[in-house]
């Protein structure tokens, strides 16, 4: 097993909202069923069928115990994309006939809850995609008249990718119950860092991931509230594993790893959010030391281990390069491959520019202190030498007023 | 993205960054690009009475591709005529710098900015002129 | 635990080099293949070099490769992906199909979109003359498997294909029980897709894939980051696609030695089974050298696979993937076994990891249960 401390990764791994290492501990859980149970799970003929079928219903009593759900409302999936996918297209199209073809979501969610519902729409469904405030929070209000009588189904992120914001998903699901709406919720950057109280929250699907967590990519769940009891029609099927719901055979050794992942987040939540926390203010803190710095989404209502802020004048990617000693992201990994700025940040009312120089730290497990005072001293050298080099900053320097200069079309 | 060594080379190194006089009746600026597209460089050129480039600074914000493109072309720049420099082309420069595809924008805009700074010296010295 | 592992076409062990080549993604190298900085692309380049595995392992360019979690999300892909643009016509799936290609084939019917099964014959072989008759009717998509997962009975897939492709109907296959026991030609079965799955061939789970023909238009099953050039969202499985294409090199490796040690295991096998009076499903037809699919009269299946396991034999009782089902074989039922030997089905499939020793202990074993069981059975009388 190649080990993880800090001498072994050359870069500061700053990106924990794109990915989480594997804990070792989990990686270690997950080996045995890799090598000697190896069986297929849906194997009902011998013990390495049945050893496998156990190890994933110990799994997932652990995923269903962090967030305070029955085990039996909890379904295994590929990631919270194939999550997402199913729990949007699934009760879309189960509850289309009783309750209509109108869905709500926010601009500022995931692609796979984005691109899901655009999917819907080319199917003839209708969406709203509600702008945030510029804190990156929903108005309940706006929420409330986004409702239609035709609506079907609401999916809202419990805490955003990108900017880390939580959003009050009880006060949003008590409207939709009120109105009869389905409620998703993407949780995918959520477990571990926030409470989830599936029992008492009017919430009727939530996507999870492992990879977010410290488990394994591969696999996620989705939970499917059974009171009241939610349909969902099928998208994949087969041999009706899941109870008919997602079929497919499952990867063991993967569940077992999302389940141990989620053991230990369950036990060590409070204490590590709180170590987070003090290295996310000292990261904060010596960051605002910079000249035109602007915070991205609102500081309050925020997981401890988001931080995404602008560097006015700088551009984002040439910034990415300059700090090599750390890795982070400029904007959400999924979408970095192309060159548009961010669209959570234009969301938000960003401008152009200042989305262009967004980098999200993210902090997690591994991070220390020292972690965060070489970061913040190699942004504040890099980010004094890119400003040398800018045309921008030259003339904010100048006094000029960059939003009033003309510029050329290209 | 993985960056050519001559990309990463001048990004670590940029050659003739700052600024020349822009008053000075010898000296060129083009200013191309915009904020919102993420890229904007700046090119100065100081042309003496020969018509040979003697001098050429950038300022640019962008990305790597971009700032090491403008910077490749300062140090083309100088020595040529006004007329040499107007004939660079970008596929010049994207060759040089071993650009993907998806940065051959950068190689454009210095190409433009070239182009910019030199109808610039061409205005002052027409406008010199016709006085 | 059984000593002896007979299963191997439900799942089979990862291989060492599999394991090896996994670790470091599982812990050191976690990145997110799609981020830029240095981890993402270390993962991204483990995913493409695994890419460039995979299609030489099926004969197929890299770009051709769409990574999935599974075979079954690879069938689904195939099938509703073809199909979802095309409100009319028909599906043709043969009776032997895993449900994971015949129920999404059902699933898209509609008013003007029919799926309908091609017959096979008491040999388990895809019956021509049928598909020449389906074909008739305009049709949009084939899927027919390679390989049998029950019987082993592979399938004439180059001539279903050039049947199929005449009447300008795509065609799937599902290659899952083929790699890695026959050579697999993307380009010589001249299919339009085909599905592999990983750890059918000492791979992880957790990892399929569809094999494309780039001109094919196929809408996605899963929507979001636009992973696979769109084709399939979801952040890449990298430490299971690392694992699936080292497998795939490693299946490629070891075909001609897999081919001749189960063949070996199998006749051993079969020579013990035809000696009990064993009813051997596919017997006249092609077959993969590792898999016996066989019954006895009057002795019901799982009593015996039951019996079986407890003497140490890990055996299928026909298809592992029908979860709960007690319902005999589809398989056997299409191939006109009547329903009572059909009960009795037992599946014994073969890896490399298997020696004749155990062969022999099985067929004593087997032996005495069904001298047991037979004085059990009143029928027999």
């Amino acid at each position: 097993m190649a080990n993880m401390n800090q001498t072994d990764r050359p870069p500061i791994y700053l990106d924990y909202s794109a990915t989480t290492p594997v804990d070792i501990r989990v990686a270690e859980k997950m080996i045995p069923y890799l090598t000697e149970h190896y069986g297929n799970p849906a194997s009902r003929s011998h013990p390495y069928g049945w050893t496998a079928e156990k190890a994933v219903e110990n799994a997932r009593e652990e995923v269903a115990k962090l967030v305070n759900a029955d085990p039996r409302e909890i379904v295994w999936t590929s990631g919270a994309t194939e999550s997402n996918n199913l729990a949007i297209k699934g009760a879309a199209n189960f509850y289309a006939s009783t309750k209509g073809k109108h869905i709500i979501t926010i601009a500022t969610e995931h692609k796979a809850v984005i691109d899901a519902v655009r999917e819907l729409e080319r199917q003839g469904f209708t969406a709203t995609y509600l702008e945030p405030e510029p804190d990156g929070l929903v108005d309940l209000a706006k929420f409330k008249a986004a409702i239609q009588p035709d609506t079907v189904l609401a999916s809202v992120m419990l805490v955003n990718n990108e900017i880390g914001v939580i959003q009050d998903i009880e006060a949003i699901g008590n409207i939709c119950r009120e109105a009869g709406v389905i409620f998703h919720v993407d949780a995918a950057q959520a477990t571990g860092k926030v409470k989830i109280d599936l029992a008492n929250l009017p919430v009727d699907l939530m996507s999870f991931s492992a990879h977010k967590t410290y488990g394994p990519k591969g696999i996620g769940a989705l939970y499917v509230c059974r009171k009241p009891r939610i349909r969902i029609e099928a998208q994949m099927h087969g041999g009706g594993h899941e109870r008919g719901m997602r079929s497919g055979t499952l990867a063991t050794h993967q569940i077992v790893g999302m389940g141990e992942a989620f053991r230990i987040a369950h036990e060590e939540m409070a204490s590590e959010n709180e170590r987070i926390r003090m290295l996310r203010d000292r990261l904060l803190t010596g960051l605002q030391d910079i000249e035109e710095t602007y915070v991205n989404g609102d500081l309050a209502h925020r997981i401890p281990h988001n931080l995404n802020i602008s560097f006015n004048y700088v551009e984002g990617e040439s910034l990415i390069m300059a700090v090599k000693g750390i890795a982070v992201s400029s904007g959400s990994a999924c979408t970095s491959a192309s060159l548009e700025p961010s669209y959570v940040l234009r969301a938000l009312g960003r401008s152009d520019e200042l989305a262009h120089s967004s980098i999200r730290f993210s902090i997690g497990r591994f991070t220390t202190v020292a972690d965060v005072d070489y970061t913040v001293e190699l942004m504040k050298s890099k980010i004094e030498k890119l400003r040398e080099l800018s045309p921008l900053w030259e003339m904010f320097k100048d006094g000029i007023d960059i939003s009033k200069v003309q510029w050329a079309a290209h | 993205m993985a960056y050519s060594d001559k990309v990463l080379d001048h990004y670590e190194n940029p050659r003739n960054v700052g600024s020349l006089d822009k008053n000075d009746p010898n000296v060129g600026t083009g200013m191309v690009g915009a904020p919102a597209c993420g890229d904007v460089m700046k090119l100065m050129i100081k042309v003496n009475d020969n018509g040979i480039i003697e001098d050429a600074k950038f300022k640019t914000y962008g990305c790597g591709s971009a700032i090491a493109s403008s910077s490749l072309v300062t140090e083309w720049l100088k020595g040529k005529t006004v007329d040499e420099a107007y004939a660079i082309k970008n596929s010049a420069i994207a060759e040089e710098l071993a650009l993907p595809p998806v940065k051959i924008h950068c190689s454009v805009l210095a190409e433009d900015a070239i182009k910019a700074a030199v109808a610039d010296i061409k205005a002052k010295q027409s406008a010199r002129a016709t006085v | 635990m059984a000593n002896a592992y007979f299963d191997h076409n439900s799942t089979t062990a990862l291989k060492t080099d599999v394991l090896e080549a996994m670790l470091p993604f599982m812990a050191s190298q976690h990145g997110n293949a799609t981020s830029r900085h240095s981890f993402g692309r270390t993962a991204r380049a483990a995913v493409e070099h695994a890419r460039e595995q995979v299609a030489n392992a099926v004969g197929a360019y890299a770009n051709q490769i769409v990574f999935t979690a599974s075979g079954t999300e690879a069938n689904n892909f195939a099938v509703r992906g073809i199909c979802s643009n095309l409100d009319k016509g028909q599906i043709l799936t043969s009776a032997i199909e895993h449900p994971c290609v015949s129920r999404p084939a059902l699933a898209i019917q509609s008013s003007s979109v029919q799926a309908k099964n091609i017959h096979v014959d008491s040999d388990c072989n895809i019956n021509l003359a049928h598909l020449q008759k389906l074909l008739l009717t305009p049709t949009n998509l084939v899927s027919a498997m390679l390989v049998n997962n029950e019987t082993g009975v592979i399938q004439d897939i180059t001539k279903v294909a050039e049947m199929a492709r005449e009447r300008k109907a795509y065609v799937h296959t599902d290659a899952v029980q083929a790699l890695g026991k026959i050579p697999v030609n993307f380009f010589a079965l001249g299919v339009h897709a085909m599905t592999v799955s990983s750890h059918k061939i000492g791979g992880p789970l957790g990892a399929g894939a569809l094999v494309l023909d780039k001109r094919i238009d196929i809408q996605p099953l899963l929507y979001g980051g636009g992973q696979e050039r769109g084709l399939r969202s979801g952040t890449e499985n990298v430490a299971a696609i690392v694992g699936f294409g080292v497998a795939c090199d490693l299946a490629t490796k070891n075909l001609s030695a897999f081919d001749v040690h189960t063949a070996n295991l199998r006749d051993h096998l079969e020579i013990g089974l035809a000696k009990l009076n064993a009813v051997i499903f596919g017997y006249n037809g092609l077959r993969v050298a590792n898999t016996s699919f066989f019954s006895f009269k009057y002795i019901e299946g799982e009593t015996l696979v039951t019996a079986l396991d407890k003497a140490g034999f890990a055996v299928a009782s026909g298809s592992a993937c029908s979860s709960d089902s007690t319902d005999p074989s589809h398989v056997l039922l299409a191939m006109g076994v009547p329903e009572d030997l059909a009960r009795g089905a037992v599946r014994v499939s073969f890896g490399l990891s298997n020696t004749v020793q155990e062969v022999e202990h099985f067929l004593l074993a087997l032996k005495q249960e069904l001298t047991r069981l037979r004085n059990l059975t009143a029928v027999m009388a």
